[in-house]
């Protein structure tokens, strides 16, 4: 974990109601993979005591980018953050998703900014496989575009049909748990706790491995005050309290217990 | 100024010998190790860890931190992997620093406080333990014994009676007669008290009209609760000779230096690890910068100088 001292390298709408911020933060952009997050203090954000987490979406060179959806307090003030303003931020934290396939081929499953970390996973995969994306209307739908360039089948539903199929993107995943080459898929999500639930129950009903990023409020975000827990079940069948920031925030499905 | 002037800022506490005047609060900096990547550990007056208690504890359910103006509401619950493992896992690394270590012990019973500080008493590398009496945030042990005088006398004689170390309770903010629950921890054998440790909370939220947290109250702590902190610190001081350590919503020296001012030998950071890291750090250079730009030459001639006058 290092603290880096970043400064603002700009900021833009990426429709959807999400913005993207550009950090120049060298030494965390240059070993930062793909599932782990930074933890940012907002400044002038009087009378908070906590930074926010957010998920890395890109990292080129000396910048790192994130996108995030203005949902209260802290996102709101990070719109008014202007460029050249320095910003204090810990990273990389967390265990990020793990990149070896073991001969399968990986399916992205997303659902509101989890698209951000499912890109950065995109990029650095050695094989390219398909994303599912799910959201309210065709507006919340983001990146469709540079997963495409990518050279990833991207599949969308949304709750009022405005773009793709109708429905939760748990309707594109038994589509395709339907099909015969589901056998060989892993899948890697991050999204709401509803949507990874059910993918979890799937992939555990059809004996294929997903790796889910759980989000849980932090506090220290470095494994010291133990607000983030979630409850892990290991091999032997014994339950325990595990660290989203530290243990996580990629977990099996078959280890993740749903309170 | 040259290295002849610089003010002294070591301070001999409880049996300790501290480099500097400014700890990390128990539960906010784990065993150390968490932050040791960020944090020079040798610079600090002392780490205070997470309250440990003699079997694993699971803690409580999540929600477990709220944030809230000025502050955050914790229920943690006192999750801790038992002392065997802490002796076994992290007490090691922590001897690899030179830093005292004050190892938080909890407790469901009058016994197992004794039991888990006659296991810590021959543990190199222990410098000191905090009895944590003050904790809202467990149904047995915690506050349930510091809000009680009797229960108080009985925790810390009973912890006395196993072990050497400097014996340091943890008090509440809850207490209305803080100096007597100073006393009576003086009376029966504690080298200094701190305090004070979080204050009983809850936050609702009116969509639901459900509290926030799975543990439905919790701990405030942050910059909320640092004047009353101040307030308990003086009035914990004026009532014993054992030293006092502060602590409650420090962000940065002069937050510390009122701790001071007001009769604390010694200081602690808590919440405010979370955002800056580097506070403690920083509230001993700020600590040292005021001391010389006021003329004091040792910490213990600006401990307890509020003039009331
Ligand atoms: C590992 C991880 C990665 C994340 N990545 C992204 C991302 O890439 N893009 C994005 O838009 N959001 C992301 N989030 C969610 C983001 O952290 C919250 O939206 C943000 O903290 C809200 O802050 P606020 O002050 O605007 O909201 P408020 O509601 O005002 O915040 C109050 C408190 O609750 C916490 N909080 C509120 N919502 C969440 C939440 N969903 N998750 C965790 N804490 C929350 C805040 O951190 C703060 O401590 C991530 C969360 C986690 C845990
Ligand atoms: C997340 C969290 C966990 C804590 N855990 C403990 C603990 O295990 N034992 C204890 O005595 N105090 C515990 N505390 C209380 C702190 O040590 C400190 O007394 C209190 O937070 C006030 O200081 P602050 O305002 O600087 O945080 C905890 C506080 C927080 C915020
Ligand atoms: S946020 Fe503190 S342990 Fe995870």
């Amino acid at each position: 974990m290092n603290q880096e001292e970043a400064i603002i390298a700009g900021q833009c709408d990426r429709g959807g109601g999400y913005r993207e911020l550009v950090l120049a933060s060298p030494r965390i952009a240059a070993t930062v993979r793909p599932g782990q997050f930074v933890h940012l203090r907002i400044p002038d954000l009087h009378g908070a005591v906590l930074r926010r987490p957010f998920s890395i979406y890109r990292a080129a060179g000396d910048n790192l980018h994130i996108l995030y959806k203005n949902v209260g307090l802290g996102t709101t003030a990070m719109n008014r953050l202007e460029e050249g303003r320095q910003v204090s931020i810990l990273g990389p934290l967390g265990n990020g998703f793990p990149l070896e396939l073991n001969d399968r081929q990986p399916v992205l499953v997303a659902g509101g900014y989890g698209v951000a970390p499912l890109y950065y996973l995109a990029e650095k995969l050695r094989e390219k496989g398909r994303l599912l994306v799910g959201g309210r209307t065709a507006q919340d739908i983001l990146l469709i575009d540079e997963f495409t360039k990518l050279g990833w089948q991207v599949e969308v539903a949304t709750d009022d049909g405005s773009s793709g199929r109708r429905g939760m993107v748990t309707v594109l995943l038994d589509e395709l748990l339907d099909t015969a080459p589901a056998g060989r898929c892993v899948f890697y999500a991050c999204g709401p706790d509803g949507m990874l639930k059910a993918l979890a129950e799937r992939a555990l009903a059809h004996g294929l491995p997903a790796w889910l990023s759980l989000d849980k409020h932090m506090g220290c975000g470095g494994g010291a005050c133990l607000a983030c827990v979630t409850r892990i079940r290991t091999d032997d069948g014994s339950e325990s309290w595990e660290r989203v920031c530290k243990d996580g925030p990629v977990f099996a499905a078959r280890e993740v217990v749903w309170e | 100024m040259n290295a002849a002037t610089q003010p002294d800022i070591s301070v001999k506490l409880a049996g300790l010998e501290l480099k500097n005047p400014v700890m990390v609060a128990s539960g906010t900096f784990g065993y150390g190790r968490e932050y040791a990547d960020l944090v020079d550990l040798n610079g600090l007056g002392a780490i205070m860890v997470k309250g440990i208690l003699m079997e694993p504890w699971e803690g409580n359910r999540t929600p477990r931190m709220v944030e809230v103006r000025g502050g955050l509401i914790n229920a943690i619950g006192l999750q801790n992997p038992g002392v065997e493992y802490f002796i076994k896992e992290e007490l090691p690394f922590l001897r690899q620093y030179d830093v005292p270590v004050i190892v938080n012990v909890w407790g469901r019973t009058i016994d197992e406080y004794a039991q888990v500080c006659a296991r810590l008493d021959s543990e190199p590398g222990v410098a000191a333990l905090e009895l944590n009496v003050s904790c809202p945030n467990v149904k047995h042990g915690g506050l349930a014994f510091g809000a009680d005088p009797a229960m108080l006398a009985q925790v810390v004689k009973a912890a006395r009676d196993v072990t050497k170390l400097p014996l340091i309770p943890k008090l509440s903010p809850q207490l209305f007669a803080i100096g007597e629950f100073a006393k009576v921890a003086e009376a029966n054998g504690a080298d200094a008290v701190s305090l004070t440790n979080t204050l009983p909370a809850m936050v609702i939220d009116v969509e639901t009209r459900r509290p926030v947290l799975a543990n439905k109250i919790g701990g405030l702590s942050g910059p909320a609760i640092h004047p009353v902190a101040v307030k308990l610190v003086r009035d914990a001081a004026c009532a014993v000779k054992i030293p006092v350590i502060g602590m409650g919503g420090i962000e940065n020296a002069a937050d510390a230096l009122e701790f001071i001012i007001a009769g604390a030998s010694a200081v602690a950071v808590g919440t405010a690890n979370f955002s800056e890291p580097q506070t403690a750090l920083q509230v001993v250079d700020g600590i040292r910068e005021y001391m010389q730009r006021h003329g004091f030459d040792s910490l213990a001639g600006l401990t307890g100088s509020l003039n009331m006058e």
